[in-house]
């Protein structure tokens, strides 16, 4: 029984985390038509850098608040400079993020080394809950909140503001958006910053649970990519369902079958692009 | 003239082993090995316009099945070889029947995400794959009593592989279907509309393309005696579309120019730092933005720009 509990809240943290680095990347996908192979790198980046910042500011939060403002600013700097300059060419934007992820890689290794640097929980959040003779690992389940609380933020954002309209509108129609005197320019830098920030912040709120360390970027980047593709690009619904469901069948997978656990993974995916090439949720096949 | 020229490059390649000592012999079989990798890739990306970041599956998997096999099974490499081809081949069926559900970019995610299931089960299926430490102890095989140990013999062997799957390759893009391929490129409605078949010709080619790589992956592993995850990696897809995309995709020369160049600057780059994704890296961001076309279409309109301005 224990274990099991123990297991549903891993996979629903887990399904939380990949949910803050898959609504970015969905997002700019679906307005940008850009796939963002950078977005792991953010996620590792973040997490590295809420690492040094921990050591000034004793407080996983904050540090997740400045850390993924660092790295939204640092995807604006991407998409200001380096993306803008290769308008229109959707491929070259995609090898070029390519090339920044194995820039940011090797960064990371040599400013933080190779060994994996394990982040502390919040003191609070050490104790377990209990509940009727069962514990639950607090930390698993406010991870769990963040993102539920950030997926009705981003759903507001999205549908009750202007911006969020204008975004809608890009996703649709990019041409008739332009047309009618939307920004789209602009939109494109704060949806990059918005969905570096978020995947930036994911690698701190993460750090307790996965730590950082060398390859988390080409361990985060394959889930993103399953996610959105399971539910659909530029779907925020999409998003938050596929991770959650992601999440669950990676860590169950790892659970009952460590062997073949990245296979069963990519089931659901390979089904979904058989029969629902635009994905759960999705408008516009990928 | 154009004869002389091949005649030349012909010589050159055969007179190659004798003048130049091991580490450069050995060097250039690996730039072979890279060649007939990336060129197969090219058939995707250049002829086709489909941009896969998921070729180091057939690599990877073709030297893995013979690897396996001959470990586990213990059988010859005149059964594992052929019994290599076929399974990548197959399992090349599958993937591009899902693969090709999309196009461009979608295709692009789905051939990363479908290689990153052959990699982390390499990684993780340990009973099988023997995990992160790879399968060694493997040998060449001698072909009709020839042993390639030998840093020449395997040259040649490279080299004679090389050429003939080059050369299928070039008569691959040649030949009507080449020319319908680089139809359903340009134009696939118009090419719809003529009575094309556009999915089944992109179809045909990505498995063509995989059964070439599978062919690069024996060489590998045939050259290295070992197989190790790695080679599964995005790095290595990548490292392979990076030559392509260097060399100048969508010509015949470019992913050859373009593999000697990542190989050469590998081997010599690394021995001097060790960073040597980071500046694979940067060579990607340069090259895609300054020549996205690449070298081999860059140098030839520098070389055509010149001769126009010296005719006057």
């Amino acid at each position: 029984m224990q274990y099991w509990i123990i297991q549903t809240l891993n996979s629903l943290a887990l399904g939380g985390l990949l949910f803050l680095l898959a609504a970015g990347f969905s997002l700019i996908f679906g307005l940008m038509r850009i796939a963002n192979l950078t977005h792991g790198s953010l996620y590792m980046l973040g997490a590295y850098v809420g690492v040094t910042i921990l050591k000034f500011v004793p407080n996983l939060w904050l540090a997740a608040l400045i850390g993924g403002a660092v790295i939204a600013i640092f995807g604006g700097l991407i998409e200001r400079f380096i993306l803008r300059a290769l308008a229109g060419n959707a491929l070259g934007q995609v090898l070029v993020t390519l090339g920044i992820s194995f820039i940011v890689a090797d960064f990371c290794l040599i400013v933080w080394g190779g060994d994996p640097i394990p982040v502390q929980t919040p003191l609070a959040l050490q104790q377990p809950l209990r509940v009727g003779g069962v514990a639950f690992p607090t930390y698993r389940l406010v991870v769990l909140a963040i993102a539920v609380v950030t997926a009705v933020a981003l759903y507001l954002l999205m549908e009750r503001t202007r911006i969020g309209a204008m975004i809608r509108a890009g996703v649709d129609d990019m041409q008739m958006a332009r047309a009618v005197g939307i920004p789209v320019s602009k939109l494109f830098t704060a949806v990059f910053c918005l969905g570096a920030g978020l995947a930036g912040a994911g690698g701190i709120i993460g750090g307790p649970i996965m730590s950082a360390y060398p390859g988390l970027d080409a361990d985060m980047l394959p889930l993103a990519l399953i996610v959105v593709m399971l539910g659909g690009v530029g779907s925020l619904l999409g998003a938050f369902v596929g991770s959650f469901l992601i999440g669950a069948i990676y860590t169950f997978g790892t659970a009952l079958l460590p062997d073949l656990a990245y296979v069963i993974l990519f089931l659901p995916m390979i089904v979904v692009i058989a029969f629902r090439p635009r994905g759960l949720f999705g408008r516009q096949t990928v | 003239m154009k004869w002389a020229r091949w005649a030349l490059l012909a010589v050159a390649l055969a007179a190659f082993p004798w003048i130049a000592g091991e580490y450069y012999i050995n060097l250039t079989s690996q730039i072979f090995i890279a060649a007939t990798f990336a060129a197969s890739l090219n058939l995707l990306v250049g002829y086709g316009g489909l941009p896969s970041l998921g070729h180091a599956s057939w690599l990877g998997l073709a030297a893995y099945l013979s690897a396996w096999m001959s470990l586990k099974l213990g059988l010859g490499h005149a059964l594992t070889a052929p019994a290599a081809l076929l399974g990548t081949t197959l399992v090349a069926c599958a993937f591009g029947w899902i693969s090709l559900r999309a196009t461009g970019l979608g295709f692009l995610m789905i051939t990363l995400a479908l290689s990153q299931v052959l990699w982390g089960t390499a990684y993780r299926w340990v009973s099988v794959t023997d995990g992160d430490n790879g399968l060694r102890g493997l040998t060449r095989p001698a072909p009709f009593g020839i042993s390639l140990d030998g840093a020449t013999s395997f040259y040649y062997f490279a080299l004679a592989v090389t050429v003939v799957a080059i050369t299928l390759m070039a008569m691959f893009v040649a030949s009507p279907f080449g020319a319908a391929l680089r139809g359903t490129r340009d134009q696939p409605r118009r090419m719809s509309a003529l009575g094309h078949d556009v999915w089944t010709v992109r179809w045909i080619t990505f498995v063509y393309s995989a059964f070439w790589g599978a062919v690069s992956g024996l060489l590998f592993v045939y050259y290295n005696k070992y197989i190790h995850p790695a080679s599964l990696s995005i790095t290595s897809s990548a490292e392979a579309l990076l030559g392509v995309i260097a060399g100048g995709s969508g010509t015949l020369a470019g992913p050859i120019v373009g593999a000697a160049i990542i190989m050469l600057l590998k081997n010599y780059v690394s021995a001097y730092i060790e960073r040597w994704n980071m500046l694979m890296g940067f060579v990607f961001v340069l090259i895609v933005i300054f020549m996205p076309e690449g070298v081999v279409p860059g140098v030839r309109r520098l070389y055509l720009r010149l001769r126009k301005w010296r005719t006057g």
